[in-house]
This record gives C-alpha cells, structure tokens and sequence, in this order.
C-alpha cells in the first residue's frame, strides 16, 4: 500500500519535471528560433542615445588589457577613467576566446574585448549589439585600416571597436636554444633537440599556426588562407600538430602558466604574446622574442557590447576611453601591440613603439593573419567544403590526446 | 547496531502525557487555564500519533530537494545528451539523437580519456589508502588524547589551504628548475617533471590533494574496532601481522571503501589539476573545454553521463561492502 | 595489546613520513608567500614582506574571504537543518526506500563537481515555475548545501543510532512535552554530532571551487575563485601565495577548538548511558 503510493508520487514527480521541462524546452526552441529569424531582421539594437553613466561596468578582457594600477603603479588607465565618468570598473579575466564567448553567453557583463575567432559567433549568438559609433567621438581617429573588419561588420553594421591589433610571437630562452631562431621550424621540427620543452598555444585556433607553417613547408598543399581549409589542408594540418605533440613539453592557455614554465625552464622555446616576454625580462628570465620570417597569425581585439548590457552608457563611455590617445597608448604599449588610435603613437613612452609593431605599416599586416573564425564557406571558388569551427574544435582534442 | 531502534517492530510510538502540574487532574489535553502554547507545541500537538505525517515533514525538505531540485536538474541536464549542438549557429538542434554517444563510442580518443582518467582514480585511491593506513592508526590506536588530537588538527588543516594554491605550490615542486629536481640531482636521478604527459605529476597532486579525505573515514573506521577484538587476537597466538591481516583489515575495509568513494570522485571529475599540472587530457578537462567552446551542452552532458554511470555502480558496490556506515 | 617496540617505530616512522608529504607543499607555498620575485622560481629568489603586505591591503581577496565565510555560514546552516531532518527520518522511523535516502544523500559529492555545477547551473537559471532564480551567494550557498548535507546527515545517523531511545522514552514519560525531551536530551546527545558535521561541511564549502564556478553567475567571488583568477594574472599571482598563508594560518584556532568541543562527547551523560545499554 505504501509502496504504491510511494510509486505514484515519484512517478507523478518525474511527470512534473518533464512535463516543466518539456514546456521550458519548447518555450527555448521557440525563442531560439524567433532569435535567428530577429537577428536576421532587427537583431539587437544599437544605442541610439547616450544617457548618464549608471555608476558601473563589468567587462570581459584578456589579461592585460584593463589595468588599474593593481600590477604596477603606472600600468593604469582605468582609475582615470573611473574619476571621470564614475563608472566603476570590474573586469573578469578570459583566457581563451572561448571562454569569452561562453561567459558573454550568460549576459551577466556588459562587454568584452573579443578577438577575431570570438566576435562572428558573438554576433550570430545575437550576444552583442551593433555599436552606434556616432556616440563615440574617438572613433573618427581609428586607423582606416581597422575600420570595417570582416571579423567585426557585418551587413554594413559596426559591432565594436578595435583595441589594437598584434602578432603572435616566438619566444626562445637565450640561454638553452642556439641559435637563435628566426622561423618556426624549430617548434614544427620532430626531432627537436628541446623535445619536451616546446610550447604550444592551448587553443583550437593555433591549427591555423601550423597551416601557416604547411605553407613554407608544403607548398603543394596551395594554402592561402589560413582559416579556411578544406580537407586536405585540413588533414595535413591536424598530422603536423600531432607530430609536434610528441615534442611539446606542455601547452599554454593562461599567462601564468606560459610565464610560469619559462621561468622554471619547462619550456625553452614556443609562440607567444608580447605582455608576456616584457614581463618575463622584467623577472630578469634570459628570453627574447621574434617574428619569423613566414610570418604570423595574430589578433585584432574588438570591445563589444553586450546584447544584455546593463549599463550600456558606461560601456559606451568605457569604449570611447579606451581607443582616446592616452589610454590606448598606454594599454596598447604595455601589452606590446598596434595601437588602434592614430594619436596614440605620438603619446607612447618608447618613441619607437608605433615603429616597432608596425602600427602604420598596412603592408605588414597584410603578411600577419588575423584570428578570424572559420566557417564552411571557403569565401573563394572551392565553394563552402571547409572546416567550420566546430571541426577545428573536435580535431583539437584528437590532437592533445 | 541499533540498540532501542528495533526493539519496536514499525513505528515508535512517542507518548506523550500533560505533566500533571500543568494543568487540572483529569483533563484530556495539554491545553488548559490559560496556559499558553508555543507554536512549536502546536505543531508538536497536530502530529502527535501521526507517524507518517511526522515522517513526511521530517523528509520534505531534504528529499524534496535532492529529488526534484538535485536528481530533477541532472536529469534534465543528462537529457541535453541527446540534444545537439551547432556551433556555427550557436543553437541546441532539439532532435533526440544518439550522435553524441556514438561519437564518444567511436572517436579513440574519448576511450584513452576515460581509460586514463579510471586508472589514476585507481591508483590515486591505492596511493591515498596505503598512506593513510599508518596515520589512521597510530591515531586511532597507539596515540594518547593530547596526540590525537594535535594529529586530526594536523590532518585537517590543510583542508583550509586553498585547492589552487596547493596545485601550484606542486608545480614549483615538479618543475624542471624546481624542488624536486633539485633535492634528486645530487643523486642523479631525475623528478617527473611537468612535461611530455605529466602522468606522476598529477598522480603524486591528486594523492596529495585527496589523502585527508581518506584519512578521517579511516581513523574513524579503526577507532570503532574494540582494542578487545585485537586482544583477543594476539592472546590466539596470532603475530602482529596476522592480526593486522585477519583482524584490523577486513574490520576497517569498509571504511577504506568508503574513503575511496571520495578519491575516486574527486579524481573523476577534476579538471583543473591537469590542466595546471601537465597537458594530459582527462575527463573532466573535455567537459569543461567542451562547456567553454561556447557552450556545447549537449556534448558535454553525454561525456558527463559517463563518469556519472561510473560512480553510481561504484557507490551501489560500495554500499554492498557497508562503506555507507563507515562515511 | 601491547604492540611491539618494532611495530611502534614503524608506525611512528610511517605517519611521520605522511605528515611530512602533507606539510612539505604547504612549508613550500609559506615560502614563497614571503618570495621578492614575481615568479615562482627555484631557488627562491629572495624574501620579502611585500606580497604579505600587498594581500593585507587587497580589497577584492578582504571582499572574496568574507563571501567565502558568508557562503560557508550559510550552507553549513542549511546542511545542518536539512542533514538533520533526514537523519531523524531515517533514525527513528521504519519505511520503504529508507535505504534509498542514504544513496541519495551522498550522491552530490559522489558524483563529479562538473556534473553537480552543470545541473545546478540549469536548474537555477531555467527553475521551472518560478523563472529561474538569480545567481548570487545564495545559489551558491544552496548549492554547497547540496554536498554538505551527506558529512551532517551521517554524523547524526551515526550518533542517533547510538543513542538510546530509552532516555526519550523516559524524559516523555517524566512529563516532558517533545519539545522538552528534544532540547534537554536528543540535542545535547547530538551536539556534538552536529558540530563535527558542521565543521567538515564548512571547511568543504569553504575550499570548493568546482561546483562554484557554475553557481556563482560570474558576479560574486568565493576565496577559491578569486584565487584561480589572480593566479592567472601573473602580477597579482604571488599575492595569492599570502592570501593562501593566512587561510591556513586563520583557521588553526577554530579547527582546533571544534577539535576539543567535538571531543567532549565520552563525558555526556546520554551518551555514556547509551553505552552503557550497548
């Protein structure tokens, strides 16, 4: 008698659920499809007004890009801009692009700084609204080269505004690696005399490094964009990164760690970012950097908004900050990249700074090959038989094993 | 076990009399010349005499929320399992498919995963158990109060060290430059290190981060075997070590089991031990990766219902060799 | 049993030799909470009090460490409420699937943090009925709550069977109302119980990291996510090494006080006369 009754009730429980459950996943499948059809026609809108500052913002960044003085004294652009808009600033760090977009997902922020391989899928996420750039005046001095990226406009509308743009480096330890290398073979090499201490960027993306590498070491693979590869220029690529796990001692997806394995010699040799070798001789560690002669991948972050932002006048505000000439100049040098503001160069500290990252230079950055997210469609006469994204996520767990 | 719980057969029955001062001789209830009740004792008055109903509110909010809250959720989130995940859309495809299992089933190099996670759950569980047994035992046997109590405070207090700091701290221990190296050198022996696979970095972590966790069930476990048990024992004529072997051992099993259940979870499910500690992909690095590529839920929940599976069979094995009276 | 001189040393010589794995990480981390350089280099490179100083003044670890112990607070409550009220059910009364409430009980920490944090994070954000629930400390505290309840809910089991009903059955019958009997004989015979369970479930919530990450919502920091965060900002990264310091060193008074408290229970009398019945 008990038993039974003990029966219903959970049977009658689970009913519940599923039934609550059921409704609820309809009730997704029908906002998700009304949200595709929306963004195709309205899609978020952007703000057409600027109002007064809501007393804070939460951002998204990457490590390094909004510094308050916490770091070092002067590595701080943000306590200016809190003093003057009142717009209290709290960041939450991302390590990999995909992280950033898996947090602007949940739209507890209010914007992020999304590099090219996370800003398409933010836009088809619906997860950021087009940015009206009238609202923001700095943004007449952008350089024309960063305007209207691919990777940030879409159908005419601008979704963001470009913090800089850089490439990713080599970094060796002077004291382990002779000689010093100037191409990437020597991370690509199989039979590498520092076997078990290369290192690799932990991202899906960095298969677009060894594409770039298949095209200096096999030509007859004919690739020419890096992001969009089709079968066999796919396959070539993942068999190289297998091989090249053999060598790697460990991968890097977060600063600590990659600064961390220099220091204490885990790795000897592998890509990077620029913040990181400065600060690795700031910790008087014996490495340098370079950017080979194949060239290189790189990045050009865009700050975004966030389709649920929450005070979406301070992350006007903060956007405008942020590329005026000061603080660009400031946040651009320290972490060792292009500034995107024409002013900046005339503000940085190292004179030769702008020099230096070829921040004038369009043809430089030609040779460089901005992360951008790969999708099917080739965007050239092979049709749409490339690798999407979703691929390169599924081979890049194959490849670490 | 149990001793008043089974002398009545079903329920207990609570009785319950007026104390006689209270109230007029003779009168039915509780309730008389105006004496006031709390609400507790009204409550305590409506369920007087009803057995289930007391049961019911004792066990509503607990089960309640493990059952519909906890069990509920999971269930749902299982559910996503089948569901699949476009990226390039960014939308959850709700068509029931078993594509995401089959392709755990078929791509290599979700089974290495598993394989290596279960075997360095297993060997970190052997590790925690074998390391423990001694400290168990000197608490639990051979210690006096002071001591004792200095060791359980010494057991527990890394407990309050916070997980990510102790990882670190075996990074620096592990590295090429690092601790270890240093302290095997002069002996020309070379640490682990943190490269290549870093297979005995995370093992040797783990073992580190998980051993309280075995240690206290352990203690507890040799603390409830009578010392007359193992008396009883060496007066039969039996060794120390076939005391240990035939006595202390079986007595304390469960408790070892139920030590385990908390090592081989916790190493199950980790993922950002490996990911600090070595390159080595495990489980738990998959479904938090796949999680963070945008959010592909449905691949994730079918990966997670494998360590889930796992532990489920683990712990109805576990319950079978009584490791649940010895948590 | 008189254990021999050679079987003393041993085990001496082994929980030395544990001790010493278990200390050996935390002399290393003290040391380099006091290291002069930005990375975690061997050998150390120099001591200095300036990340001491550093974490003393930081504004978001004072902030992380007070939510941590507010969250802490908050789940050991609700552990200790709902452990206990399962524990009575399943102690004092016969049912059908009582076995099933202690497998149920010990399924949240069973079972991999990352499955507990995924289901958790859907249920609070799509809670059928009720539109979802903001995530805050609350959701956080609930969801610790979840696994806390198994450490609570098994200490009392094991002291109610221990108990024996005897001494309700008297204390009812010398008049006493429910009520009465329960604040004057079950509690003092659990508190003990309770106060061991509360302390091992607060120093868990106090160190999960797993299932916070999916609970937290992004906005509030537990101690353990400001401490995964920093670490990955390498200027701030040593500072952790500090904050990590204090924690340990903050918490050896209350863990050895709950120690002596949680001891006092062979002088109870309940407990001394359920022993006796044994």
């Amino acid at each position: 008698m008990e038993r039974r009754r003990l029966f219903v009730a959970l049977f009658g429980a689970l009913a519940l659920i599923a039934a609550g459950c059921g409704d609820d996943a309809n009730d997704d499948a029908a906002d998700d499809t009304t949200e595709t059809t929306a963004a195709e026609a309205a899609g978020p809108e952007a703000l057409k007004e600027l109002g007064d500052g809501e007393g804070q913002v939460d951002l998204i960044a990457w490590a390094g890009y909004v510094e308050d003085g916490s770091t070092a004294k002067e590595t701080d652009w943000v306590t200016p801009f809190e003093e003057a808009t009142g717009c209290k600033v709290n960041v939450t760090l991302g390590n990999t692009s995909d992280e950033m977009v898996n947090l602007m997902k949940q739209g507890n922020h209010d914007g992020v700084s999304a590099s090219g391989d996370a800003t398409l899928r933010l836009i088809a996420a619906g997860d950021v609204a087009p940015v009206n750039v009238s609202l923001i005046p700095n943004y007449a001095d952008v350089f024309a080269g960063l305007k209207d990226k691919p990777h940030n406009t879409v159908d005419g509308k601008n979704y963001g505004v470009p913090h800089g743009r850089g490439a990713n480096l080599l970094m060796y330890n002077t004291s382990v690696v002779n000689p010093a290398p100037d191409s990437w073979g020597v991370v690509w090499d199989p039979v590498s005399k520092y076997k078990g201490k290369v290192t690799a960027y932990d991202s899906p993306i960095y298969i677009a490094d060894a594409a770039l590498w298949l095209k200096t070491a096999k030509p007859e693979l004919k690739i020419d964009n890096v992001y969009e590869l089709d079968q066999a220029q796919f396959d070539a690529a993942v068999e190289l990164l297998k091989t090249q796990r053999t060598i790697i001692g460990e991968y890097w997806s977060d600063y600590t760690k990659e600064i961390d394995a220099f220091a204490k010699g885990n790795s000897v040799v592998g890509t990077t970012w620029q913040v990181i070798a400065n600060l690795l001789k700031a910790e008087n560690a014996p490495i340098e950097v370079t950017l080979p002669k194949e060239g290189s991948t790189g990045w050009s972050d865009t700050w975004m908004i966030s389709a649920k932002a929450k005070h979406p006048n301070c992350m006007y505000m903060w956007m405008n900050h942020i590329i005026s000439p000061e603080a660009n100049a400031k946040a651009t040098e320290y972490f060792g990249e292009a500034p995107s503001n024409t002013k900046a160069c005339a503000l940085t500290t190292d004179k030769e700074h702008c020099t230096k990252f070829h921040a004038e230079d369009e043809d430089y950055f030609k040779k460089v090959a901005f992360w951008t997210t790969p999708e099917k469609d080739c965007g050239d006469d092979r049709g749409a038989v490339c690798k999407d994204y979703s691929e390169w996520v599924s081979a890049w767990t194959t490849i670490k094993g | 076990m149990g001793v008043g719980l089974d002398d009545h057969q079903g329920l207990i029955p609570y009785r319950y009399r007026p104390p006689a001062t209270l109230i007029g001789r003779g009168a039915a209830g509780p309730i008389s010349l105006g004496a006031r009740m709390t609400a507790v004792a009204h409550v305590g008055k409506l369920l007087r005499g009803k057995r289930r109903t007391q049961l019911a509110v004792l066990l509503a909010a607990p089960m309640g929320w493990l059952v519909f809250a906890y069990l509920g959720s999971l269930a749902v989130m299982l559910f996503n399992g089948l569901w699949r995940f476009d990226l390039g859309t960014q939308i959850v495809i709700k068509e029931l498919g078993l594509s995401n299992f089959e392709r755990l089933w078929n791509e290599a190099v979700y089974r290495t995963i598993t394989q290596r996670t279960l075997g360095m759950a297993a060997l970190v569980t052997l590790t925690c158990a074998i390391l423990a047994f001694p400290i168990a035992f000197t608490m639990a046997k051979l210690a006096g109060p002071r001591a004792r109590r200095y060791l359980l405070v010494a057991v527990l207090l890394p407990l309050w060290a916070s997980y990510v700091v102790k990882v670190y701290a075996w990074r620096t221990i592990l590295a090429q430059e690092g601790v270890l190296n240093w302290m095997l050198s002069p002996l020309g022996l070379d640490g682990p290190g943190t490269g290549g696979t870093g297979l005995t970095g995370i093992w040797l972590t783990l073992t580190y981060l998980w051993l309280p966790y075995m240690i206290l069930p352990v203690y507890a476990g040799l603390e409830r075997i009578p010392e007359s048990l193992i008396d009883a024992s060496s007066d039969l004529g039996a060794s120390p070590f076939t005391t240990f072997r035939k006595v202390v051992l079986p007595l304390a099993f469960p408790a070892v089991v139920a030590g385990s259940i908390f090592t081989f979870s916790l190493t199950l499910g980790d993922y950002i031990t490996p990911r600090l500690v070595s390159s080595s992909q495990f489980i738990g690095n998959v479904i938090y990766d796949q999680l963070g590529v945008a959010g592909n839920l449905p691949f994730a929940a079918a990966f997670a219902s494998v360590p889930m599976v796992i532990m489920v069979v683990y712990l109805l094995a576990a319950r079978r060799l009584g490791a649940f009276e010895s948590l | 049993m008189i254990y021999s001189r050679s079987l003393r040393w041993l085990l001496r010589g082994g929980t030395a030799a544990t001790l010493a794995f278990i200390y050996f990480p935390l002399f290393i981390l003290a040391l380099y909470a006091f290291n002069s350089a930005r990375v975690q280099r061997w050998p150390i490179d120099g001591l200095s009090l300036e990340w001491v100083r550093r974490a003393a003044q930081n504004e978001g670890a004072r902030d992380a460490l007070f939510t941590s112990l507010k969250v802490g607070l908050l789940a050991t409550g609700i552990a200790l409420l709902l452990g206990s009220l399962a524990a009575f059910g399943v102690a004092r009364y016969r049912f059908f699937g009582r076995d099933a409430v202690s497998f149920l009980v010990v399924i949240p920490i069973a079972l991999p943090g990352i499955a507990t944090g995924m289901a958790l994070n859907s249920a609070f954000r799509e809670a059928p009925l009720i539109g979802g629930i903001e995530f805050g400390t609350m959701t956080i505290a609930i969801g610790h709550a979840t696994f806390c309840i198994v450490v609570v809910y098994n200490n009392v089991l094991a002291r109610l069977r221990r108990t024996s009903l005897n001494l309700e059955e008297a204390s009812a019958d010398l008049g006493a109302t429910p009520v009465q009997t329960f604040r004057h004989v079950t509690f003092p015979a659990i508190r003990t119980a309770l106060l061991a369970g509360a302390l091992l479930a607060f120093a868990l919530s106090f160190d999960e990291i797993i299932v916070t990450t999916f609970t937290t919502g992004g906005g509030v920091k537990t101690l353990p996510i400001w401490i995964f965060q920093n670490y990955s900002r390498p200027n701030q990264g040593p500072i952790v090494n500090a904050v990590g310091l204090f924690a340990i060193l903050l918490s050896i008074i209350p863990v050895y006080l709950a120690q002596r408290l949680t001891e006092e229970e062979v002088v109870s009398p309940a407990a001394g006369a359920a022993a006796a019945t044994h």
